[in-house]
């Protein structure tokens, strides 16, 4: 009987574990609270920010996202504010779409040198150099951007040398790193023993690279690239110092345009709060959580799809 | 008494025992003449000297470790960029370990089936035609002509023929093994090389696909690594029993499971080994 008190007792004593761990469940719940209570005050306050436009300066959303000219301080010809954000949405739609066109080869190319044809060299030369671009802050890609990319575009296509394609080439390198390395995180996920399998039945390497492993990364190659792009969309910096911000729809790619990062960041700290000029911009920072948002779920729709397959 | 006995027993038998052979209805199709494998300056293959009969099934069994599928590998030249292979691979009177050998045309002939049953994230019916389609077989009723009859040879058929389209990745391991066979198949090799195919399968798959090897060696030479002795004994003409990097007896399979000529055999076929 003494005994089996005894061991009670024992088993059911609060040990330094049992205590450690209740402490350590405690505080990474908290860090969890904050970080959630930040993300939502963010989006809360960006939200009632960006609403007001519509709301108490009677925009309507139609107007906003239809309209061609962006001049918040001016009224227009029909008397109302003049806040069409068209050409920023289709400037950010181009340049991102435009840099992650001409990145995925590159990026997809680069991995699979990495991953398939040479792992060695790939794993010694390549692996340092993309980790070390993605650590390049965006204003040195800018400055570069603005004192070699710009010019040439002026000497070849004539005009200012500002514009989307400027943009296009700045984010292009921008983005490469990150989807380059991505990539071959995809081809590393593909199993050895579908190579196996597709040479053994004979395939050559290309076939094998081309019919096997780069079909069964797909998923993880589309991620790879929408990342870029959400990346692209929501680069700020340097676009803005080689995209000639000027509100206008974009007539070719080698005018002066902007973006919806460009805007704000030019336009953000010369605007009264509450007014008009100042609203309207959180619109467009609205228009970017949004987009971010999507970005995000369309990378979660192709996650789940990859493993559904 | 005892110790003297098996002492006496070991000095009469071999060290090593390796028959040629000459069965004139099963002529030599594939043959090793010192066949050497280092993984970086590691040997892993020291003598590899085996005949293999034309439409016989032969089964490597050993110790793991001891080079069974190094061996294997080296065959149909899988091991060409992990080892270094030296020596000759006498396929039809054509060393096909020379360098300037067309690998791929080669594998063709020669084909192999994997330990773990790896097809590919496709359906049923492109995993078949894969291989087909990369030689440029793309007539819709030739395919479906060939992917028939591949499965109907490995005996999978009756099982998935309503399914043809679905993920092969839904098949069980022992239908997901045989259809890498008729995967294998497809092209129409000469010889299947087939590496543990039954050691992830359970006893009644592996009864199944042991019937579907027996069958196939009537148009297939087979060459089975297997670590289960009964399967070997159950399967196989002949056996070669490797031990650490080393063929040390080869001759039919009764003979190997009856009356071994080494008594390192001797122990191993018995479970004495180690
Ligand atoms: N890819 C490899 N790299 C280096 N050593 C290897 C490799 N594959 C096998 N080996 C070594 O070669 C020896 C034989 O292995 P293996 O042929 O796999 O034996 P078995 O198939 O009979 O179990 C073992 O010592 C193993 O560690
Ligand atoms: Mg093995």
């Amino acid at each position: 009987m003494k005994t089996t008190e005894q061991l009670e007792a024992k088993l059911k004593r609060r040990s330094k574990a049992a205590k450690l761990e209740i402490w350590g469940r405690l505080i990474s719940l908290t860090a969890l609270m904050l970080i959630v209570a930040v993300v939502v005050a963010i989006i809360g306050f960006v939200a009632s920010k960006g609403i007001a436009t519509f709301t108490s300066n009677h925009v309507s959303l139609w107007d906003f996202l239809s309209g061609k000219s962006w001049n918040p301080g001016v009224n227009g010809a029909n008397g109302k504010p003049e806040v069409g954000a068209l050409p920023m949405i289709v400037g950010s739609f181009l340049i991102t779409i435009l840099s992650a066109i001409v990145a995925t080869p590159f990026a997809i190319g680069t991995a699979v040198f990495m991953n398939e044809i040479s792992p060695n060299k790939g794993a010694k030369i390549l692996q340092p150099v993309t980790e070390l671009l993605v650590g390049i802050p965006s204003v040195v890609y800018g400055f570069i951007g603005l004192s070699v990319v710009v010019p040439t575009t002026r000497a070849i296509f004539g005009g200012s040398g500002f514009g989307i394609l400027s943009g296009t080439c700045v984010l292009f390198v921008m983005i490469l790193p990150t989807v380059t390395s991505m990539s071959a995180d995809a081809l590393r996920a593909v199993p050895r023993y579908y190579r196996e399998a597709s040479l053994a039945l004979g395939a050559t390497q290309w076939q094998t690279i081309y019919k096997v492993v780069l079909r069964a990364a797909t998923p993880g190659l589309m991620t790879a690239v929408v990342f870029g792009m959400a990346r692209a969309f929501g680069e700020a910096l340097a676009v803005q110092m080689v995209i000639g911000n000027a509100a206008l729809m974009p007539n070719s790619l080698v005018s002066p345009s902007a973006t919806l990062t460009s805007v704000l960041t030019t336009g953000i700290g010369n605007t009264v709060m509450g007014s008009l000029q100042n609203n309207a911009l959180w619109s467009l920072a609205l228009v970017l959580l949004f987009m971010s948002l999507v970005f995000n779920l369309i990378i979660r729709l192709i996650g789940r799809k990859g493993r559904l397959q | 008494m005892f110790v003297n006995n098996d002492v006496k027993n070991a000095m009469a038998m071999e060290e090593r025992h390796v028959i040629k052979l000459s069965d004139p209805d099963h002529p030599v199709i594939l043959s090793t003449e010192d066949l050497h494998v280092y993984y970086g300056k590691k040997e892993a293959l020291f003598e590899g000297d085996l005949e293999f009969a034309s439409n016989q099934i032969t089964a490597l069994i050993g110790p793991s470790g001891s080079g069974k599928s190094t061996y294997l590998r080296s065959l149909n030249r899988m091991n060409d960029r992990i080892a270094t292979v030296t020596g000759k691979i006498m396929y039809r009177g054509v060393d096909i370990n020379q360098p300037s050998i067309d690998v791929y045309e080669m594998r063709r002939r020669v084909g192999m089936v994997f330990q773990r049953p790896n097809p590919f994230a496709k359906s049923i019916y492109d995993n078949i035609a894969f291989a087909l389609r990369l030689r440029g077989v793309t007539g819709k009723h030739k395919l479906d002509e060939i992917v028939e009859t591949s499965l109907k040879q490995a005996a999978l058929w009756d099982q998935v023929k309503d399914d043809l389209n679905k993920s092969a990745l839904a098949l069980s391991g022992g239908q997901a093994q045989r259809l890498c066979i008729a995967r294998a198949i497809a092209i129409k090799p000469d010889i299947l090389l087939l590496d543990e195919p039954a050691s992830a399968l359970d006893p009644v798959s592996t009864g199944q696909l042991e019937d579907t090897l027996l069958s196939l060696k009537e148009h297939y030479t087979i060459i089975i690594v297997t670590h289960n002795m009964q399967q070997a004994a159950r399967i196989s003409e002949y056996t070669a029993f490797f031990n650490q990097g080393r063929v040390l007896e080869y001759d039919t399979t009764s003979h190997i499971f009856t009356n071994p000529s080494v008594q390192v055999t001797s122990d191993y076929v018995s479970g004495n080994f180690g």
